[in-house]
């Protein structure tokens, strides 16, 4: 499935770099969370990304975050809900802003959970038609507690309206 | 305004159209989600995420839709459409779980999203009744009603109800949650038996604290809970809650099911370090963003009809006379209710426990005689309990002989509760596709063989408690008698343990001896209790006795028959 934002398919202007594969020189690049030092010593300013598997602590991102434009973390099986924590844990305890990328095979009925945990955009290994994906985003339009998307309460209670 | 206030639901959240819109377009999500199945858009293994968050499990003979009852507390509107459901869409009967929740046996996939459409009606869904979430928060049966509360512990349920409902991270976790809340110093809800236990008193300006137990459950490993955390503030709840979890998330295991629950990791990393972890979780938190303000709190508690406790100077009186006039009358009051704040009131437990039946199973048509009941003698107001039974919790003392009158004239009337009659059973091999063994008929054997209530009142407090595989859904562990079915080489055999408890006095029952063949089991039970009513010491109760004396002095009725 094409790059996925907010329902709608971007263009990827992202390289990933995957094993052992050289590091481009030039341009926007996604290394391995184990290489992520060869990633930061590259020269010049290109953009940099890293991609972690569910079981990386985001606390040892902090020293490289002010040099990382993005962060794809990876839903090995759908079942594997770390992901949602790693990325809410980037957003409101390391104050991270640039893209988190949800990888692997999350399904579309979790998508409105990857946005309410921080998660920006989506490429999944999955063939699914994208207004699957669009649909579970638009289908709830309430929620009833906080996220970092910051919804405003509405009323009484824990609820808030989803935009 | 008076006249909205008036027409709440007593003891439960009352919906808005807010609520309604959020149950209508889960609906509508659920029914899409059948239709890619059925088109072949999910596998089976995909899709039963989906399902199992809209309590859809697929069981030994049919899919089994498990209904959400948050707190255990529903209207007589609610019960009505249960009835409707069992009698449409099932073969005219469903069944109270431990969870304090209603389950059908015999569910057809395609029909499933209209039957969640009937319950959206009524503001009902089996929304995280299953899967890997939190799931529906357990409460007091007694719960703003009980002379011994502290605090009505449903206004904090409905808050973690509200709170857990889809939550974007915790929707996939290493496996399921359960969380139990009490407000009274006599628990009711075996809060160290759960994920999370909460036992909340009032604090300081009024506000609740709540003592937070962690890791306890049952299941294959049964560990007693342990305290994480003393006199936390109301307005740190939630982000309490959340760090705990959001601990668990992380680190819980998941490479194997059956180590996959909290009380394994609280194990492995140890209390402290555990505790270390959530500590650290809790204060990088936006404390802000997660605060629970007493505004929202108390938005919730307006949201509660409140029954209007009026009844006569003298029924206590005439409820003493009404006693007085008739035995069995009174032997029922004795067994079946609970004291009441109220000293014009009291808590009426209905037995879904008939002799020789089947523990929890209950009619479309007794669903229907349970609403009316709630409507003529509770502010229309059910509660179901954790023992699979039903509470009318606000019952005029003058008028409890009538209801009384009713419930016999139905075959509710048994008089049996905390006694060996009150047999909690899981639904075991007659249903589900994990179970060893029969649970049911070993319950069903043993309630018609104690039926005498003469004799179950001579016994005294007993809970028996039955499993018919080690995951343990009858919570044979806590049972003062527990009873585990195992398969011996395709035979049904049960293995006794003694001296559990779910109470304040919790314990893990120890096993006996060797397991029993199926037809010397509910003998070698009799006999035991025999045992016990030579060996007590005045009005004892089994569990003193057998903690005085020790499993020793029972092994040999159990195992050696005279």
């Amino acid at each position: 499935m094409p790059l996925l934002e907010n329902g709608h398919i971007k263009d990827d202007t992202w390289a990933t770099v995957t094993g052992d594969a050289p590091i481009p020189a030039t341009g926007a690049v996604i290394v391995p969370f184990a290489r992520l030092e060869e990633g930061l010593a590259r020269a010049g300013d290109a953009p940099l990304g890293v991609a972690i598997g569910p079981d990386v602590d985001v606390a040892l991102l902090r020293p490289a975050l002010p040099r990382l434009g993005l962060v794809a973390v990876t839903f090995t099986t759908f079942r594997d809900g770390r992901a949602f924590t790693q990325a809410r844990a980037l957003r409101e305890h390391l104050s991270f802003a640039g893209e988190i990328r949800a990888t692997g095979k999350p399904l579309p009925d979790q998508y409105e959970f990857m946005l309410r945990c921080g998660i920006t955009t989506v490429q999944t290994e999955r063939a699914e038609d994208i207004s699957v994906w669009r649909q579970a985003h638009e289908i709830i339009s309430v929620a009833y507690q906080p996220s970092v998307l910051h919804e405003r309460r509405q009323g009484l209670g824990l609820r808030r309206f989803l935009s | 305004m008076s006249t909205d206030t008036a027409t709440l639901p007593v003891g439960r959240y009352a919906y808005d159209q807010v609520d309604r819109t959020f149950l209508s377009q889960r609906v509508a999500q659920f029914r899409e989600q059948v239709n890619r199945r059925i088109a072949g858009d999910l596998s089976e293994d995909e899709f039963k995420p989906l399902r199992l968050m809209n309590g859809l499990y697929l069981q030994l003979h049919a899919y089994m839709l498990r209904v959400a009852v948050p707190y255990g507390m529903m209207g007589s509107d609610q019960m009505r459409m249960l009835a409707h459901i069992a009698r449409t869409y099932d073969r005219d009967y469903g069944h109270f779980t431990t969870r304090q929740n209603m389950q059908f046996n015999w569910i057809r996939l395609e029909d499933t999203p209209d039957i969640l459409e009937h319950l959206a009606g009524v503001d009902m869904h089996a929304i995280q009744t299953s899967g890997n979430c939190i799931r529906n928060v357990t409460c007091d049966e007694f719960a703003g009603a009980a002379a011994d509360e502290l605090l009505d512990p449903r206004i904090h349920a409905e808050v973690l109800r509200q709170w857990s409902t889809l939550h974007p991270e915790f929707s996939f976790l290493p496996r399921k949650f359960k969380i139990a809340i009490s407000g009274s110093p006599h628990d009711r809800v075996a809060a160290r038996f759960h994920d999370i236990g909460l036992v909340a008193r009032p604090g300081p300006q009024g506000r609740p604290v709540f003592d937070v137990f962690v890791g306890g459950g049952l299941g294959r490993t049964p560990i007693i809970g342990v305290q994480l955390r003393d006199n936390l503030p109301e307005e740190d709840l939630v982000a309490y809650l959340e760090a705990i979890v959001r601990v668990y998330n992380a680190y819980g295991r998941r490479d194997n099911m059956y180590k996959a629950r909290i009380k394994i990791l609280v194990q492995a990393l140890g209390l402290e370090a555990f505790r270390e972890k959530v500590d650290a979780e809790f204060a990088l938190m936006d404390r802000a963003d997660y605060r629970l303000d007493p505004a929202i709190v108390e938005g919730i508690r307006a949201r509660f009809g409140i029954p209007e406790l009026v009844a006569p100077a003298d029924a206590a009186q005439t409820l003493a006379a009404d006693r007085k006039a008739d035995p069995a009358f009174d032997r029922w009051v004795r067994t079946n209710t609970h004291p009441h704040r109220n000293d014009g009131f009291i808590s009426a437990v209905i037995s879904i426990k008939p002799d020789g039946g089947i523990p929890g199973d209950v009619t479309a048509d007794q669903m229907d005689l349970i609403a009316e009941l709630a409507d003529g003698w509770s502010f229309g107001e059910i509660r179901v309990t954790h023992m699979q039974n039903v509470v009318l919790g606000h019952v005029r003392k003058d008028r409890l002989r009538d209801l009384w009158t009713r419930l016999v004239a139905a075959g509710l009337g048994t008089p049996n509760i905390g006694l060996v009659g009150d047999i909690i059973a899981c639904p075991g091999l007659d249903y589900c596709s994990l179970a060893n063994a029969r649970s049911i008929p070993i319950a069903q054997k043993l309630s018609a063989r104690f039926a005498d209530p003469e004799l179950q009142e001579r016994i005294g407090r007993l809970h028996i408690n039955i499993s018919g595989c080690i995951n343990a859904c009858g919570h044979h562990h806590a049972g003062h008698i527990g009873i585990l079915g195992v398969d011996k080489r395709g035979e049904e055999f049960f293995q006794l343990t003694l001296g559990g408890s779910a109470a304040n006095d919790v314990a893990i029952g120890q096993i006996i001896g060797p397991a029993l063949p199926e037809d010397e089991t509910v003998d070698a039970i009799a006999r035991l209790i025999d045992t016990y009513l030579v060996l007590r010491q005045g009005d004892e109760q089994f569990i003193d006795t057998y903690r005085r004396l020790g499993a020793a002095s029972f092994k040999d009725a159990v195992y050696a028959p005279a």
